[in-house]
């Protein structure tokens, strides 16, 4: 049976994210903004510490919901808010805990509210995918 | 601040991109994506990001103070190694709250004429 039925919460995934994740994502996307990267610069203009890249984050959801599609080739729809940083010191690997509920199903397609949590607090809001059955 | 007169407008892009199966795959290694031969849903950003930039920087928005606020894909063919893309963008919206101002554009990646993937970024310009 599958595991696409509304109401139905997917089991959640977790994805460490630390300082060498942050570099390889920056080479990876192009995106070379010293706040990711850079502690001193990141306190420099107001941060608390080294950021992670809003789209690193959602695209470690993005593996969740390929994961949970089965292939990243059934996403259809994908968006989401940053809401908070995901902040990460030197040192440490800060834990991401994705997990979604499934709040509409059709012969097709599936669509899924999803949740990642950062040190108990939401850092993304509003997300959603879309992906095919 | 972004003359309002550009809301609406379209930023035809004039060079394409051919996607290369190396790009893909770091892009997917860096997410920790097993299958690094399919572009992962977020793969767009990597051509929309740059263009979306460089129409709002020759619009005079000053990148630096520049805060993703949220992003959005539609995907109605799955980027792969070999696409020659064309990306066009129009700003959606502006507007100003508490002195940020909020621009949303919205990236079209056209492959053989047709829209791959669009992609919205709302960015937050801070004051």
């Amino acid at each position: 049976m599958s595991i696409f039925v509304v109401g139905a919460a997917l089991p959640e995934k977790r994805y460490i994210i630390n300082r060498a994740a942050l570099v390889s994502y920056a080479n990876a996307s192009g995106d070379q903004n010293p706040i990711h990267q850079n502690e001193e610069f990141a306190i420099s203009v107001g941060l608390e510490n080294v950021i992670a890249h809003g789209m690193y984050t959602m695209g470690l959801v993005g593996q969740y919901v390929s994961a949970m599609a089965g292939c990243s080739s059934k996403v259809r729809e994908f968006s989401a808010r940053f809401t908070k940083p995901v902040v990460v010191p030197a040192g440490v690997d800060v834990e991401l805990i994705v997990s979604a509920t499934v709040v509409e199903v059709t012969d097709e397609i599936a669509k899924l509210e999803l949740t990642a949590i950062c040190n108990e607090v939401k850092v993304l809001g509003m997300a959603k995918a879309v992906i095919l059955l | 601040m972004l003359n309002p007169d550009l809301v609406g407008r379209t930023f035809v892009g004039a060079t394409s991109t051919t996607i290369s199966s190396d790009s893909i795959a770091a892009f997917a290694r860096a997410l920790g994506e097993p299958e690094t031969h399919l572009a992962p849903p977020t793969f767009a950003i990597t051509i929309s990001l740059e263009q979306s930039q460089s129409v709002l920087v020759e619009s005079g928005l000053d990148w630096s103070r520049v805060v993703h606020g949220d992003q959005r894909f539609l995907i109605n063919k799955q980027l792969t190694a070999g696409m020659e893309i064309f990306c066009n963008s129009t700003i959606e919206s502006a507007r100003v709250v508490a002195g940020n101002e909020i621009v949303t554009v919205r990236s079209d990646l056209l492959n053989g004429g047709e829209v791959a993937v669009s992609s919205w970024s709302t960015l937050v310009f801070r004051a």
